[in-house]
């Protein structure tokens, strides 16, 4: 048995989590698919309006390392190609593929792949960008990417240390589909050649892990249980409780030998390497208090949020505000016609006494509290006093770019201050300025070779009217010279 | 005392040395007024770009307060540069604007090249009897293009606040 350590900081959150059987949702009347994907990479439309498609066809493909192809989740016509506000948290508007379903669930045929050993890595992960599989813990970073790695990879982990309380879509898949996660888990370790393979759970998903116990059949598989402390499912964190290796920052995991890979995301690849399916659907916990039936449900990515909260049995009376995602680390939403992306994990529906008991902000008092809870080692109230008076060079030299926005120092602020609402809004000034900064230079560039080129101009054409000056006089003083001579 | 005259030649010696070969190139102040300004080259300011007018106030011939595009942060980390209190922007410059664009309305274009030669980062794209196209991420908004333009047809289209392009602020609360 190894010996796990703890990584810095943390807390010990009320777990809220409910372990349902997952159901399938029906199929909704429409499916909506942002084309923005993380920060600002756009993937590439591939669909005309007014064109048939079929379940597991690409209708947008990847045009960046950090773009995935999107597949539709079903088949009927593309409706619309117009501006629908996404889930993001600006609450914004953005290009989206608006797709009518027939009713029908036409699939494209799929190719089954009966041993994946028989292939190369290269041509496993090229099967799983087309398969257009991200990140489903959340971040929705191109698994392709990330597995295309030039480190040596030695340990692979499957995080199934679920980060937040009330989110359950990994337990739920476990129970369900427990074999094929470790098929998933093997073929990861195939495509990276890691020696070492960890699946981490928390240690109060005893069920999931018997479920596990039971399928796993090699030697090469660990199955390890963490202490339930919040962000344990962050990669630094769970790097750090597994092997007591710190990963320093501005580093990746893989730089040190690691990749993690989230539970849904390892049934994923397992879906498109052997069942040879594109990631149309994943696991949505669709839960809190605003909700009359929280349950996890298989969903159509694309799925309008509105439709599950139907098929959960609608709000209770006391709804009080929609976040997708966690309640730590989630986004809140301004309607529930906004579609479920690849990343959305988790539906939370807040009720009145939980948002009005926050109590108003006061001063900081500098107790350092933040700093004990802080599992990235920060100081977020030095971080605070200096993004509030705006030096943000100051705010870089403490490393704020490091904040997990995980959200610890707020629950613990005895002020009540929005720590992260601040280090966001930091981190927004920084990028904004270096955007203006590198828009000036660019243009700074440009203006000057367009100042030498004009000189450059003027001076050749100075030079030609001398040429042709001299010429001309040379001509005059030729003919005066013959004029003399006759 | 001729021990003392040549350590005095000795020093001299040094100094001028140094003063001929560690001399500083241009004016070091003007390169730090010119790394705060937008870079729009508008000549909002009455100087012919940011260069030029970076270096009148360098010569104290123009105020910090003149440049429309910079705003009230130019104006800030100006008087932060320079040592003197920040004012309110002189309203005979002109006044702040929304980030935009210059666009070309392509069925109005007659391609008559006019618009080129003004435009002080080449980001209009065309030739003679040739439609003509502003390249958005090059332009800085700087209007020069506009009054050339015999037609009307160069309009200024605001930059769409897109998810892509959102941060998040201090005021945003949820």
């Amino acid at each position: 048995m190894t010996k796990l350590t703890h990584f810095h900081g943390g807390l010990k959150l009320a777990p809220h989590t409910l372990l349902a059987p997952i159901i399938d949702s029906s199929l909704p009347e429409e499916l909506v698919y942002p084309l923005l994907q993380r920060a600002n990479n756009y993937a590439l439309l591939i669909v005309k309006l007014g064109e048939r498609v079929l379940k597991g066809q690409m209708i947008a493909s990847a045009n960046s390392p950090f773009t995935a192809p999107i597949h539709a989740a079903s088949s009927g016509i593309v409706k619309a190609i117009e501006a629908r506000i996404i889930a993001h948290p600006s609450n914004l508007a953005d290009d989206c593929i608006v797709i009518t379903t027939d009713g029908l669930d036409e699939a494209l045929a799929s190719s089954p792949c009966f041993d994946y050993q028989q292939e190369t890595p290269e041509d496993l992960r090229a099967k799983i960008h087309h398969a257009g599989i991200v990140g489903l813990g959340g971040a929705a970073f191109p698994t392709a990417t990330k597995l295309s790695t030039e480190q040596d990879i030695h340990t692979l982990i499957i995080n199934g240390a679920e980060c937040e309380p009330y989110i359950s879509c990994d337990a739920s898949l476990i129970l369900q589909k427990a074999e094929e996660i470790v098929q998933g888990a093997l073929i990861l370790q195939y495509i990276l050649q890691a020696k070492h393979c960890i699946i981490a759970l928390e240690e109060n998903m005893l069920q999931a892990a018997q479920a596990l116990q039971k399928v796993i059949n090699t030697q090469s598989i660990q199955l390890i249980s963490v202490p339930a402390i919040y962000p344990t499912g962050g990669e630094k964190q769970l790097i750090q409780v597994l092997t007591n290796t710190k990963i320093p920052a501005k580093s990746l995991p893989a730089e040190s030998g690691f990749i993690c890979q989230n539970i849904g995301t390892t049934y994923a690849v397992y879906q498109a390497i052997i069942q040879g399916l594109p990631l149309t659907e994943r696991i949505i916990t669709v839960t809190g208090k605003g909700i009359n039936q929280p349950q996890n449900i298989r969903t159509r990515i694309g799925t309008p949020i509105k439709h599950l909260i139907t098929q959960s049995g609608g709000y209770s009376k006391d709804v009080q505000r929609l976040i997708i995602g966690g309640s730590m680390m989630g986004i809140a939403l301004s309607s529930d016609e906004i579609a479920v992306t690849k990343a959305s994990n988790c539906i939370l529906a807040m009720t009145s006494d939980k948002l009005e008991n926050k109590p108003a902000e006061m001063p900081c008092i500098r107790c350092g509290d933040c700093a004990t809870v802080c599992p990235a080692e920060l100081l977020p109230q030095q971080i605070y006093w200096y993004g509030r008076s705006e030096q943000l060079d100051q705010c870089q030299d403490y490393q704020l770019f490091s904040c997990i926005e995980c959200g610890c120092c707020d629950v613990v602020c005895p002020s009540h201050i929005s720590l992260v609402q601040q280090f966001r809004a930091t981190k927004g000034a920084i990028i904004i300025k270096a955007k203006q900064a590198e828009q000036a230079n660019l243009a700074k560039t440009r203006f000057q070779n367009q100042q030498q080129r004009r000189a450059k101009e003027e001076q050749e054409q100075l030079a030609k009217a001398e040429k042709r000056k001299a010429t001309i006089e040379k001509m005059k003083a030729a003919s005066l010279a013959k004029k003399k001579s006759l | 005392m001729l021990l003392l005259c040549l350590v005095f030649l000795l020093l001299g010696l040094i100094l001028g040395y140094a003063a001929q070969h560690l001399k500083v190139q241009g004016d070091p102040i003007v390169e730090q007024i010119d790394a705060l300004l937008p870079q729009t080259q508008c000549g909002q300011c009455k100087y012919p770009g940011c260069k030029p007018y970076a270096q009148a106030i360098a010569q104290g011939a123009a105020d910090i307060n003149q440049c429309p595009p910079g705003g009230e942060q130019t104006i800030e980390a100006l008087a932060d540069l320079l040592g003197i209190e920040a004012k309110p922007l002189n309203a005979e410059f002109g006044a702040v604007k929304a980030p935009a664009v210059a666009f070309i309305v392509e069925q109005d274009c007659i391609g008559c090249v006019k618009c080129i030669p003004p435009c002080p980062v080449d980001a209009i794209l065309g030739a003679s009897k040739q439609m003509h196209t502003v390249i958005a991420s090059e332009c800085t908004g700087c209007e020069l293009c506009i009054a050339p333009c015999p037609v009307d047809c160069i309009i200024m289209v605001p930059i769409a606040n897109k998810p892509s392009l959102w941060q998040w602020s201090a005021t945003h609360h949820d």
